[in-house]
């Protein structure tokens, strides 16, 4: 059966073709460090009371969604997971509404309500975080069914947990079937939560899962935001081309355990170190020296970015909390 | 049934309960196995309730599953209609959604629609409810999505002698057998159950008191005895019945109960509508109209659970609200049976 016909509007905001310059580079290295920044801040705010429940941080997965992202007009859909505080701001959520969403605050980009782990950011294309394993495939999967009309991608991140899920599968099926323009993104950090990938993953492949759906694939150096960003862009391009959906598996490693309380004792030492020597914001910055960016140019976006976290996390301190009795729930939109 | 149930000092943890009574199990009868998504790591799960089973019974019996809900459910069920007790763990009882149309559709029918030739015998444990700022997604108390199911048992035990008693049961129970455990109950303590298992479908009267009867399960039976004694001290003299199953439903024990206080209010955590409170008050208006003299609900909010701490807490019932409901409903100057 072949797919029917889409019919392509031409995206007013569709990127430039291209390799970005070394300035797109340093902006987006920028983003990676405002990300990692904010996992640290709140873990010592989780420590210190002021966030609630569990976190989940991404610190060492930051080159991922910024790659992707780099590849993205700021029209085109994402969703992501728990892990997802970095899935949104890539995606252009403020760090001070996330922030405050974190701390359970009235301004957080939710209100207070979503908290870590559920946080939806419609304004910045974002359908939503999900707590469930496997749910951020389904939505982005069907937000590819709008951006299919209306000439968007849609960026699907999860784990390599996930693949093993049912939305997996039954959704890498469904958007081949109509080739949707959506990218699927496998952050494969090697661990589901305490248990290695390799022992839940039959055949221990996951980007090649794909290939059994006729979907192109590639495995991906997911501490390169080089690499990430020129294979997010390729598949970019396949999506609105109309040439269907793409798979691509980044590999990477998180610094952090699972979850707040988790130490990760299951991790070979070893082996945390020899990630912890490829940290994407070390490779990053390496790269951006030896193609000709000053020290000087390094530090100063370093230095913004922690100012920008140091701001957002002190105006999100000072934010009030949700009051049920100002801001009454509705079960439905009137 | 005892009336210090669950208020009198006792060693026995409510996680330890639950692990030692899928242990006594799995040693029992060599059918059961158990398994789920990193319940054989070294944490044994995230709420580490079954560290070292792995260990002592090896993987045949114990081991660790993909994030794969559907597949523990389907699998569970393919196990049990051909000789296996499987006991499977579903993390948090909001991701029942995913595994809902083996259990649903599968164990549920076996029974019935087979003429009665097999049945599945699993039990799906899972922890469930609110109050730990776990947001939307991880706070459900999924109880009341299956109590309209026939075909399946859905427990929730409110201590840890109780736990061990009911999944006991559950486990040797010929039907499947969805175990429900509140996360904010894993760490209290309480007295090992008077005897070996404890029949599945019977409520308890927890105290005894003459003025009003409060229905609860899970939690909200620890919520309304700690209510009934900030009453006590208005003159008000409360008793408290754990349903312990929601499915079978004992209705006996309430109508009996209501019978001697002719007041009922049934505590949930979960929205009214479509909630097992409305449907017990439903069953008790049919059934024990004569006796009633009032009838009402504590529930939550219509809405998802949210995250922030001003905002859930308020939303979930608590002691507090149940006594400010008590008082506000009967007034200070109730007419007591004292
Ligand atoms: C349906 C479902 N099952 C189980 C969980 C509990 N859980 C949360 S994260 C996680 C591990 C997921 O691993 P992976 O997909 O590799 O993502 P990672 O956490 O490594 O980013 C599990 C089992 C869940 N949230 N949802
Ligand atoms: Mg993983």
């Amino acid at each position: 059966m072949s797919a029917p016909e889409a019919r392509r509007v031409e995206s007013p905001t569709a990127p430039e073709r291209g390799e970005p310059a070394a300035r797109d580079y340093l902006d987006a290295y920028a983003r990676m460090v405002v990300i990692r920044e904010f996992e640290q801040t709140i873990h010592r705010l989780f420590l210190k009371g002021e966030v609630h429940g569990t976190t989940h941080l991404s610190a060492g997965q930051e080159a991922i969604p910024v790659g992707v992202c780099m590849a993205l007009a700021p029209d085109d859909y994402a969703s992501g997971t728990y892990r997802g505080h970095g899935h949104a701001l890539a995606k252009g959520t403020a760090p001070e509404a996330l922030a405050a969403e974190m701390l359970g605050r009235a301004t957080g980009v939710c209100g207070g309500r979503a908290g870590s782990m559920n946080v939806v950011d419609l304004e910045h294309g974002l359908v939503g975080c999900f707590g469930i394993v496997g749910g951020s495939i389904a939505a982005a999967t069907g937000a590819a069914l709008s951006g299919k009309r209306e000439g968007r991608v849609s960026v699907a991140f999860f784990g390599d947990g996930a693949t093993n899920q049912a939305y997996f599968h039954e959704c890498l099926n469904f958007a081949k079937v109509l080739e949707l323009p959506v990218i699927f993104v496998c952050e494969n950090n090697f661990y589901g939560e305490f248990t290695p990938m390799l022992r839940v993953t039959g055949g221990g492949e996951i980007a090649a899962r794909a290939g059994a759906y006729g979907i192109p694939f590639e495995v991906v150096d997911g501490n390169d935001l080089w690499a990430v960003r020129a294979a997010a862009a390729g598949a970019v391009e396949r999506a609105r081309s109309g040439a269907g959906p793409t798979m691509l598996e980044c590999q990477t490693y998180r610094h952090f355990g699972h979850s707040k309380s988790d130490p990760a004792r299951y991790r070979p030492s070893e082996e945390l170190e020899r990630w912890l020597e490829r940290d994407p914001l070390t490779v990053a910055r390496r790269r951006l020296l030896a193609e000709g960016v000053s020290e000087a140019d390094v530090e100063a976006v370093e230095t913004e970015a922690q100012g920008e976290m140091e701001r957002a996390a002190e105006a999100a301190l000072a934010a009030p909390y949700p009051d049920p009795h100002e801001r009454p729930a509705t079960e439905f939109k009137p | 049934m005892s009336a210090e149930r669950g208020s009198s000092p006792g060693q026995l943890e409510f996680r330890v309960a639950i692990r030692d009574a899928i242990a006594e199990e799995l040693e029992r009868d060599p059918s059961v196995v158990f398994f789920g998504e990193d319940v054989a790591a070294e944490q044994g799960g995230v709420f580490a309730v079954t560290p070292g089973l792995a260990e002592r019974f090896g993987a045949d019996r114990v081991f660790d599953t993909p994030i794969s809900e559907l597949a523990l459910a389907g699998a569970a069920f393919g196990a049990a209609a051909t000789g296996m007790r499987p006991v499977i763990e579903i993390m948090f009882g909001d991701f029942m959604a995913l595994p809902m149309d083996s259990l649903v559709n599968q164990a549920a029918k076996l029974w019935y629609v087979s003429g009665e030739q097999g049945s599945a015998p699993l039990v799906v444990r899972s922890a469930v409810g609110a109050g730990g700022r776990f947001g939307a997604m991880h706070s459900q108390s999924p109880g009341t999505w299956f109590q309209g199911i026939p075909g399946i048992k859905v427990v929730a035990p409110s201590s840890p002698g109780d736990a061990k008693g009911l999944l006991k049961a559950a486990i040797r129970d010929d039907n499947p057998v969805l175990f429900l455990e509140h996360k904010r109950l894993y760490s209290i303590k309480g007295p090992e159950p008077e005897h070996e298992v404890l029949p599945i479908g019977e409520a308890a009267v927890v105290r005894e008191g003459r003025d009003l009867t409060i229905v609860s399960i899970s939690k909200g039976v620890r919520d309304a005895l700690q209510a009934a004694d900030t009453l006590a001290g208005d003159g008000l003299d409360v008793e408290v019945v754990d349903l312990r199953s929601l499915r079978p439903l004992d209705s006996a024990t309430v109508l009996a109960s209501v019978a001697r206080t002719n007041r009922l209010l049934a505590v949930e955590e979960g929205p009214r509508t479509g909630g097992w409170a409305t449907g017990l008050l439903g069953v008790v208006s049919e059934r024990g109209l004569h006796d009633l003299d009032d009838a009402w609900i504590v529930a939550t909010e219509e809405t998802p659970i949210p995250y922030s701490p001003t905002l859930e807490d308020p939303f979930l019932p608590s002691a507090e609200t149940i006594v400010e409901s008590v008082r506000g409903r009967l007034g200070t100057g109730v007419e007591t049976a004292a």
